[in-house]
């Protein structure tokens, strides 16, 4: 299942004095089983993107295909489509509203018209992609749980509806390290299972670098790059004009080769950077240098 | 920000015109003066004297007619009510029978007296909240409200509460939007159905934003406690409200117009 974007410009608020361009001219195509990072400065448009994948924001101007479908067709079943595209907010738990958590979380399969056999089983299922014991929280109130719980049963109620494309909106902002680390780990077993195409908003280079296939960078509305994160981290001094900035291992390896020390500096990993190291300092040593 | 384009909260037209400069607590006195005025005239000379102070006072605040105008078009449905009811149930002199119908001269012209009346009534009061920001506004209710300590009356904290609500509307709003958003993602449907459908639709939007609100409003009273925050007394102000001489010019104005065309019309 891809996504096609063509031509896509977003105006809010068109034809009033307030108006804002929010979007010029993207193009994308997002294929099948990759892992995108989605990185650019706040207001750069990122949200208002991925808020048109599945819908929610229609184009001022420009098409919108999943599956071959366009959104932008007043025929289409956005309903449908959501299912497909799962979208999970920013602090998803400010979301939540269910009874229990069980009820939260069916709300997804049920508008889906499922019947209560099918809804149950994907409640299971989905409390269980999150890491969460289905027993023993089913008939809890939501809003009992902790920051993390609560954060997970929203993720939940999104990957119940079983989309074949996950987009997730800063899905670690505010959660400690643990938490944080939990949760992208579950993101990525699911993604490494071959179960969803990931396209993922953050603010953490480390993240991307370790997690992403491809890396889209975004800057006043538009893509500036767009590539393997190797590729994009590359441009070390253009992405901290913007703001932005590279993961620290890359960082340190670049300012290690500024200093003369013969590393590569298309590093992305703590692994890669100790391997490189090693490399560079035996040279170093064998007088190779 | 798309869903709720529609909305605007406030109507207040900055400018620096003569009724913009006026003290908030006069234009609010002044308010009430034209209520009651409009409530005691019953005559025509009377809506039309009423009318002129109107229109001089549009003039004399630089906004355009149009706007004052246009906030009778929410009110369009009740004026219409309002003018058909008296036209069509008031007993007098017939002018035709249509049916079970009877329209008669006095209906007629208690209609469209009542219909003046109303529109009058909303275009005056609109003037206020045209040329008073919102923030001035409470500041004069608070202003006037004081005297009433003594008999108990919590002037500061009723003012305070209405900045908070105000400065909260547009803040509602977006949180609304984003959580109708989140849960359309999730294939909820906040138009279709029956009321009833609908009513019931709307709880997965209801529930978190009350949620929300009192978690803000915790954090809120929180951080105005750390900030030594403890009610009005011993408060002072950053912008003081001043009663000039162009208050005491306006408001015996006011007065004199609403006793002369008040007690003659």
């Amino acid at each position: 299942m891809s996504i096609v974007v063509e031509h896509l410009s977003h105006i809010y608020l068109e034809g009033t004095p307030m108006a804002k361009v929010a979007l010029r001219d993207v193009n994308l195509i997002i294929e099948d089983g990759e892992f995108v990072g989605l990185i650019g400065h706040t207001g750069s448009g990122k949200s208002t993107l991925v808020q048109h994948l599945n819908g929610l924001l229609m184009p001022t101007s420009g098409k919108v295909y999943v599956d071959g479908v366009d959104l932008t067709d007043k025929h289409t079943s956005l309903r449908a489509i959501r299912q497909k595209v799962g979208m999970v907010f920013q602090y998803p738990e400010h979301q939540l509203f269910g009874e229990t958590v069980y009820e939260d979380v069916a709300f997804g399969p049920r508008n889906a018209g499922l019947g209560e056999q099918e809804v149950e089983a994907r409640v299971k299922e989905a409390l269980g992609m999150v890491g969460l014991d289905y027993d023993a929280l089913k008939d809890h109130s939501p809003f009992e749980l902790s920051g993390g719980q609560k954060r997970r049963v929203a993720i939940a109620g999104v990957l119940a509806m079983r989309p074949a494309v996950l987009i997730l909106d800063e899905p670690t902002a505010g959660l400690d390290p643990e938490g944080s680390a939990d949760i992208l780990g579950k993101i990525q077993a699911l993604h490494r299972a071959g179960r969803v195409t990931v396209i993922m908003i953050t603010h953490s280079m480390e993240d991307v670098a370790r997690m992403a296939t491809r890396l889209i960078v975004m800057e006043h509305g538009g893509v500036v790059f767009d590539g393997p994160p190797r590729e994009v981290f590359a441009q070390v001094d253009r992405l901290k004009e913007m703001g932005l900035g590279v993961p620290q291992v890359t960082e340190l390896m670049h300012e290690l080769h500024s200093r003369g020390l013969p590393v590569q500096t298309n590093i992305l990993t703590l692994d890669e950077a100790e391997a490189e190291l090693v490399r560079a300092l035996e040279l170093r040593r064998n007088g190779t240098v | 920000m798309a869903l709720f384009k529609s909305i605007t909260i406030g109507q207040y037209i900055p400018g620096n015109s003569t009724i913009h400069r006026l003290d908030p607590r006069t234009k609010i006195i002044g308010t009430v003066l034209l209520i009651v005025l409009l409530f005691m005239v019953d005559t025509f000379w009377g809506y039309a004297l009423a009318a002129l102070a109107i229109a001089a006072i549009v003039h004399l605040s630089e906004i355009p007619p149009r706007l004052v105008l246009r906030g009778l078009r929410p009110l369009f449905v009740i004026l219409l009510l309002t003018v058909s009811l008296h036209l069509f149930m008031t007993e007098g002199d017939p002018i035709f029978r249509f049916w079970i119908v009877e329209v008669t001269w006095q209906g007629l012209s208690r209609g469209i007296m009542m219909g003046v009346r109303l529109a009058l009534l909303v275009m005056g009061t609109s003037l206020l909240t045209l040329t008073t920001s919102p923030i001035n506004l409470t500041d004069g209710i608070e202003g006037l409200l004081k005297p009433g300590k003594r008999i108990g009356i919590p002037a500061h904290e009723l003012a305070m509460m209405m900045t908070i609500a105000l400065r909260f509307i547009p803040t509602l709003l977006e949180e609304a939007e984003k959580i109708m958003k989140a849960q359309m993602a999730r294939g909820a449907d906040f138009q279709g159905g029956g009321l009833l459908q609908r009513a019931k639709s709307l709880i997965p939007l209801l529930v978190p934003l009350f949620v929300n609100a009192f978690r803000r409003a915790d954090e809120l009273a929180i951080a105005m406690e750390a900030r030594g925050y403890r009610g009005g007394e011993g408060r002072t102000k950053f912008k003081e409200l001043h009663f000039g001489r162009r208050d005491a010019i306006a408001l015996a104005l006011a007065f004199g117009f609403v006793a002369v065309v008040g007690l003659l019309f």
